[in-house]
């Protein structure tokens, strides 16, 4: 599996001795914006994310035919599935259907799946985490011990029992993708805020009476801001992979819903007689999670000069 | 250290009991019933009955659990529904082919990576820079089965150079391993290369520049040195990752290791198989973090346990 | 840093070199992609240990290779009492185990109350439910089957509840087939890895995940049998790796037969071809209809889903690799009824029927499917078709287990299609498509009876063609059960989809007639009649 937790690319100290960067400087919006801006890989993330929405969003104009209609001349009388021609534009799949159609159609679910379920664990994360780093004590205890479990089971095998015994859709694709990576998100705020709920000013608005609710949500929440958008970023890519090794297992979105993954398990066993079933959503895969990785990679950049060249 | 060492087993022992805990509710509701499977098309009602009364899988989920408990602290996995066998030996037979793959994918990750990293942070800011990142970031973004089944295509099927799949010799190991590789070296790759720009950064290596050490050596004798920590605890969390992983390039290149295994259990709801592979990775991975942080005062004498 | 990769590097040189050590050459070689189960007859009951079981262990009756013949085996002769009730077995002389010790009739006793022994799990105890007092037997209230009686060391007995026609070939499933009680006793629950029979091969080696060899037996009571001294059976090989390895000299049977993905190669290549054999198997693949669910309670609606499924196309998307089917037999199973032509496709028709039945704007409802290759695409395939006609399905692609659970909970699965789970006759006798799954007898919870259908008439039409045992009745017989399968079509609880053919391929250096490389009862090859040129 694509490996969570890594997606930083930050040495990880020992477990408990770890130190996170405090952030010396308040956001300031305009500032990173322009950085990004001077990020020309960045930008070339930005642009293909922008493509893959576009395709997205596009797809029922786009798509030259429907996604789920069975040519009967789109394969061959010993049905074999056709490559590249003049009316299918990247060729067909097993079952006489339009290659390029189901790609644009397939983006949907890639970026549904991907924004739903990487929102949904950065909530559960941000939530649990901080919850834990703010009260520590047993709350922390608890917290790094739940943790640790849910880290060391085997994650796919938690995906797999997990679709097999909810009703499978595109949403609870989605809910059994976030409940296996929250927890990587919920390790990072919990330990951002430890450190910050040890920093003077907030020793000042506990001093002052500031109610706890109206101190992590006005105070605190903000400087944990600008780690969660690039978590945010960059986990759609690693969502965007897991939805697909779950649909190449054949226990992601369902069939007939045209998903990246899920072509690729349909064409696995004709890979050596038809290889561009596996290539063109291979690419889409790879392109996808490629351009968050690098929007996520250059916000990080821009977010915190400090990290910058590190 | 002992004391840490006490702490740290105890953790380990209750992360394991929660997992097993974890693992028999998702088995329990799992829709399915392994009385059913194991009885075979032709098997009435009653055959079913009888089975899972044999089984015991009509007695309530407290029992079948602390029955499952008492029996793994004597050391017995239980029996496969579906193969008859001993879980123990089930997995003793499928091992070996797991760790082959993991270690060579580890080499593979480290080949790809370090090299990449340390070039990447020795000409830091040029375009060779820019392009070793684009390509690091290019390989932890590749969806692990696509690359394999293209490298299948391309080098076993076109080329001929390799088998095409299946287990065996070390021939056989390289592309799957390499898939692994492929990912796991971006990673390396990215961790290898923001510690060497720390590294360089600081005094003693400036100090080994001035007295006019050849470049190589500096790099080679003392910031190599300092980089290794972060490698060390990036390989002991690998082997937890390709634990819970290997299941797609298992299945990709057919092959025979825990992940298949773990795959066919599911497939067919042989609990005691799946509650097998699910303890024995989990004990991977615990015992993978747990070297990784008993190996930092070895390398780095400045860290002290808490 | 060097010292770590050094370790890493001296760990990857201790690694095992497996799979160097292929069989001797004098070996039939097959490679299988799967691990071989359990070798207990009374327990093993996959496509492929099936065959293999019966190459260690026989029973009374048996097949003439490569047909679905029956013939008398380790009984030397039978004869049935006028009320088809008892069955008087006398045992051949002089048949040893491997362990030295001559069968008696005793011996049979005690597997077949082994198989019925609850505490066995025996899968097939079904099969024997109809031997008198063996509900008794598995309730715990008889020490032994009543039915079952030791007349001396080479007779049987065996009396039944009912005539059953068909009990004969429950004398040949592997479940019947005699085991030594001492050794059973010594393996314990190990009997299945230390198997000990009669049979014309002998396990010799198994290293599990790897491969398992057999040596021939030379106490063999057949003199001419086995004709390979060894087979060696390769496990953990994806059929296409099997097909390198076939064209290289090193496997002599693809276990798991071609490849889909080069099928269409291979019948195409001039080398390979001719190597390729093609058989009937006893096989249907179907879509049941819940006769429970809404709207599928109304016949017509069960009717027009079977006009709307053009099953040519079906076909095609498995590579030809097997033929329509009309009705629920396969074509080589007597009863077959070659004149039926059942539902032909006619979407136009279908609408009509539904329109007719209150559904003129169609209706929603539920298909289930294995999730394995390719059976979501035959999903697909349906599940356009039914579209057309205005009917709207949801797909579920689930593991084998989920499908099969949901098919035997009452009102649960409307449609489930069948591919990847059955059905494959036990044994050749028309009797086998009916009750398990098709009568009133089986439907139930957890039952195959996926269509929950019961007709009452069809099921006095089979009860009264089971009480014909005579041999000389066996074609009225065979009659009478097409008259009972038309009955049953009527009803249409099922979508019969296609029948598949075996397609394999048997390398140039092996022996033996066509027929036991397609043996309906042997998958993938007879292995006592397989030899080396």
């Amino acid at each position: 599996m694509e490996r969570f937790g890594k997606i930083t690319g930050e040495p990880a100290g020992p477990r408990e001795t770890q130190v996170t960067q405090p952030m010396e400087k308040q956001p300031n919006p305009p500032q990173p914006w322009d950085r990004l801006k001077r990020n020309p890989v960045a930008m070339a993330g930005l642009l293909i994310v922008g493509v893959v929405v576009l395709a997205a969003v596009l797809a029922p104009w786009a798509a030259p035919y429907d996604p789920v209609e069975q040519f009967p001349e789109g394969l061959s009388s010993e049905g074999r599935p056709f490559g590249p021609t003049a009316r299918f534009w990247l060729g067909t799949d097993l079952l006489g259907r339009d290659l390029f159609s189901r790609l644009l159609y397939g983006a949907r679910v890639s970026l549904l799946v991907g924004v739903v379920a990487n929102g949904a664990a950065l909530a559960i994360g941000t939530l649990l985490g901080g919850m834990a780093g703010y009260f520590k004590g047993w709350a922390g205890s608890v917290f790094m011990r739940f943790t640790d479990m849910m880290m060391a089971f085997p994650a796919l095998l938690l995906a797999i029992a997990l679709s097999a015994i909810l009703r499978p859709s595109l949403w609870i694709v989605a809910l059994v993708i976030a409940l296996v990576n929250w927890v990587w998100i919920a390790r990072v705020v919990y330990s951002q805020m430890l450190a910050l709920s040890a920093r003077e000013f907030v020793e000042a608005a506990r001093a002052i009476g500031v109610p706890t609710g109206r101190l992590l949500a006005r105070h605190l929440l903000p400087h944990l801001l600008p780690t969660l958008l690039v978590w945010g970023t960059l986990g759609i890519s690693t969502t965007v992979l897991f939805e697909a090794a779950l649909s190449f297992l054949g226990v992601g979105v369902r069939p007939p819903t045209p998903s990246w993954g899920g072509i690729i398990n349909e064409s696995q066993s004709y890979f050596l007689d038809a290889p561009w079933l596996v290539a063109a959503p291979g690419m889409a895969i790879l392109l996808t999670s490629l351009a968050f990785n690098l929007v996520g990679d250059g916000l990080r950049d821009a977010l915190d000069p400090q990290m910058r060249g590190r | 250290m002992v004391t840490y060492l006490l702490v740290r087993l105890g953790q380990a022992l209750l992360v394991l009991f929660g997992i097993v805990l974890m693992t028999f509710l998702l088995a329990f509701i799992l829709p399915a019933d392994p009385a059913r499977m194991i009885a075979g098309q032709s098997a009435t009602a009653e055959t079913v009955q009888r089975i899972r009364h044999e089984l015991g899988l009509d007695q309530p989920l407290a029992v079948q659990f602390s029955r499952y408990l008492g029996q793994v602290a004597r050391g017995n996995l239980g029996r496969s529904y579906a193969q008859k066998v001993d879980v123990a030996a089930l997995l003793r037979s499928r091992f070996p082919a797991t760790v082959e793959l993991m270690v060579a994918g580890i080499v593979f990750e480290l080949l790809i990576g370090l090299p990449a990293g340390i070039l990447a942070a020795v000409r830091r800011d040029t375009w060779l820079d820019r392009g070793v990142m684009v390509g690091a970031f290019l390989g932890v973004s590749a969806p692990q089965f696509a690359v394999g089944l293209l490298l299948l295509y391309l080098v076993a099927f076109r080329l001929s150079l390799l088998p095409l799949g299946g287990y065996g010799s070390l021939a056989h190991l390289i592309l799957p391993a390499l898939t692994l590789g492929i990912a796991g070296g971006g990673w390396y790759a990215r961790v290898m290369r923001s510690t060497m720009v720390e590294v360089l950064g600081q005094d003693f290596v400036r100090t080994a520049r001035a007295k006019g050490l050849p470049p190589a050596q500096v790099v080679g004798r003392h910031a190599l040195k300092n980089a290794v920590l972060p490698i060390v605890t990036m390989v002991g969390l690998d082997f937890g990752t390709f634990m819970g992983g290997v299941v797609v390039v298992e299945s990709v290149f057919g092959w025979p290791g825990i992940g298949q295994l773990a795959w066919q259990a599911i497939q067919i709801v042989d609990i005691p198989v799946i509650l097998g592979v699910v303890i024995f990775s989990a004990l991977a991975i615990v015992t993978g973090n747990l070297l990784a942080d008993l190996t930092y005062p070895w390398l780095d004498p400045k860290i002290r346990y808490q | 840093m060097r010292r770590l990769l050094g370790i890493l590097l001296a760990l990857m040189l201790l690694l095992p070199a497996a799979g160097l050590s292929q069989g001797a050459r004098g070996a039939v070689v097959i490679a299988f992609k799967d691990d071989i189960s359990t070798l207990d007859p009374a327990i093993g009951y996959d496509w492929q240990n099936w065959s293999i079981i019966k190459s260690l262990f026989d029973g009374l009756m048996d097949y003439e290779p490569g047909t679905t013949t029956l013939v008398p085996h380790l009984a030397e002769s039978y004869t049935i009492s006028s009320d088809g009730r008892t069955y008087t077995f006398k045992i051949r002389r002089g048949v040893t185990f491997a362990n030295g010790r001559e069968v008696t009739a005793a011996d049979f006793k005690y597997s077949l109350e082994r198989t019925l022994n609850p505490k066995t799990q025996s899968p097939g105890a079904g099969f024997f439910g109809g031997i008198r007092g063996a509900k008794a037997f598995q309730d715990g209230k008889a020490k032994e089957v009543t039915g079952i009686r030791v007349v001396d060391p080479q007779t049987l007995q065996i009396t039944l509840d009912e005539p059953n026609a068909a009990f004969l070939h429950t004398m040949a499933i592997n479940f019947s087939h005699v085991v030594p009680k001492e050794e059973v006793e010594k393996a314990g629950a190990d009997f299945g890895h230390k198997p000990v029979g009669t049979g014309a091969f002998r396990l010799k080696e198994w290293v599990l995940g790897q491969r398992l060899v057999l040596e021939r037996n030379p106490d063999y009571f057949l003199k001419d049998r086995p004709r390979a001294a060894e087979i060696v059976i390769q496990v953990g090989v994806e059929p296409s790796v099997a097909l390198l390895r076939f064209q290289r000299g090193e496997v002599d049977i693809l276990g798991d037969g071609i490849p889909p993905a080069r099928f269409v190669q291979v019948i195409k290549d001039p080398k390979l071809k001719g190597l390729v054999v093609t058989g009937e198997q006893l096989h249907t693949g179907y879509v049941t209809i819940n006769t429970q669910v809404k709207p599928f309670t109304d016949v017509r609606v069960r009717r027009a889903i079977n006009m709307a499924i053009d099953k040519t196309k079906i076909v095609r998307i498995i590579n030809n690799r097997a033929t329509p089917a009309t009705q629920v037999l396969p074509p080589r199973m007597p009863g077959y009824d070659r004149a039926y032509k059942g539902y032909a496709y006619n979407p136009a028709g279908a609408r009509r029927l539904l329109a007719e039945a209150g559904y003129r704007n169609g209706f929603s409802t539920v298909l289930y499917a294995n999730n394995t290759d390719p059976n979501p695409r035959i999903a697909q395939a349906i599940q356009a078709d039914l579209r057309r006609i205005g009917v709207r399905v949801e797909l579920k692609t689930q593991a084998q287990s989920t499908v099969i659970e949901a098919g035997g909970t009452k009102g649960k699965a409307p449609l489930i299609w069948s591919g990847g789970m059955a059905w494959i006759a036990d044994y050749p006798d028309p009797n086998n498509f009916y009750w398990p799954i098709l009568s009133c007898a089986a439907r139930g919870p957890g039952s195959w009876n996926w269509a929950w259908y019961c007709n009452q008439r069809a099921e006095q039409m089979a009860k009264a063609a089971d009480a014909m045992v005579r041999a000389d009745q066996a074609g009225a017989r065979a009659e009478r059960f097409q008259a009972m399968y038309r009955v049953v079509m009527a009803d249409a609880p099922w979508i019969p989809i296609f029948n598949e053919r075996r397609y394999t391929m048997r390398s140039a250096r092996l022996s033996g007639p066509t027929a036991i490389f397609v043996d309906p009862i042997h998958i993938p090859v007879h292995y006592d009649e397989v030899g080396l040129k």
